[in-house]
């Protein structure tokens, strides 16, 4: 019987949000505002594949759309990482262990020379990765995972290494402050909120795109901080 | 190159079949990594090198590690949940 009738409501629920919806447009048409007859429609993503490049100065159109057009939802997405990472961080409370980490296992000599070989050369793929994010396939989010896995290679070959968890802290809060900063300057200068008010500058060009090379660093430094120290917090509750 | 697409997604369903019939966990993680790292490859040649890239680096990557990490405080084969 319950179920029933908590079926029913949700049904009533459902039917009431259809009908206060059904009228409104959504996605891809949307009056055009500013130049052209106010009648006339846009289709987003045509709009964004013309103009993205243009307006934004961002030659990788997902960054044009991911930071230039819907810089608040990319945001939300950072803040949804940081809360799970924190999350973690309160769930794996591990205290300090006695154990000096040196007394692990050693890797095997392939497994560590490996590990040493690579980890710089991660890293600066990482880097390649979030700095070019507005001129080439890449971005902030997957430089950042780049990164994190250079930290779990770290963990696999160099057992006795520890990464500086203040360090990683510092990195994380500093790369989220700029972002918002970044954003806040933008409704100050303009009145929006992560408003372009840098030059676009050249297509193609490593500083163009105004603010969308700086917030891309900043995620990446925050995706990649935030991962290694989820990596490094699973890593020494294991050991 | 239709093939080639065809053969990826074929080893990524088994791939996912083993992983949620194995009683192994560890079997099953390296099972996923699997179906992660096809899927990347298959993204590639969809023209999404983004997705590609963070597919690759997080889902083959550092979930797998995630798993095994969890897999080493608790239990390796399902069947050892009763016993503990």
């Amino acid at each position: 019987m319950r179920k029933l009738i908590s079926l029913m409501v949700l049904l009533a629920v459902a039917a009431g949000i259809g009908l206060a919806l059904h009228r409104t447009p959504f996605g891809a048409e949307r009056a055009k505002t500013g130049a052209g007859s106010p009648g006339e429609t846009v289709n987003f993503g045509r709009y964004y594949v013309h103009e993205g490049v243009e307006e934004t100065g961002a030659t990788n159109i997902v960054s044009s759309v991911v930071l230039g057009y819907r810089g608040f939802d990319t945001l939300g997405e950072v803040t949804v990482l940081f809360i799970a990472a924190t999350g973690l961080a309160a769930v794996l409370r591990v205290k300090a262990t006695s154990r000096d980490p040196r007394d692990a296992e050693p890797a095997s000599l392939v497994v560590f020379t490996g590990c040493r070989f690579l980890f710089p050369l991660l890293l600066l793929f990482g880097t390649y990765v979030f700095v070019h994010g507005h001129l080439a396939p890449g971005g902030g989010f997957q430089g950042g995972a780049v990164i994190a896995s250079a930290f779990l290679l770290v963990y696999l070959g160099c057992r006795g290494r520890t990464l500086n968890e203040t360090g990683l802290r510092v990195a994380e809060s500093l790369s989220g402050l700029v972002f918002v900063a970044v954003g806040l300057v933008g409704l100050a200068v303009g009145g929006a909120f992560l408003l372009n008010f840098l030059p676009t500058g050249s297509p193609y060009a490593l500083f163009s795109a105004g603010i969308i090379p700086i917030v891309y660093v900043a995620i990446g430094l925050k995706v990649g901080s935030e991962l290694g120290a989820i990596i490094d917090r699973l890593a020494e509750g294991a050991r | 190159m239709t093939i080639f697409q065809a053969l990826l997604i074929l080893v990524m369903i088994a791939a996912a079949v083993f992983a949620a019939r194995s009683r192994d966990l560890m079997n099953a993680v390296i099972a996923c990594a699997m179906v992660s790292l096809m899927a990347s490859i298959i993204f590639y040649f969809l023209q999404a090198p983004d997705v590609a890239m963070a597919e690759a680096a997080i889902g083959a990557g550092l979930t797998t590690a995630i798993f095994i990490f969890a897999i080493n405080r608790t239990v390796r084969h399902e069947d050892d949940e009763k016993a503990d």
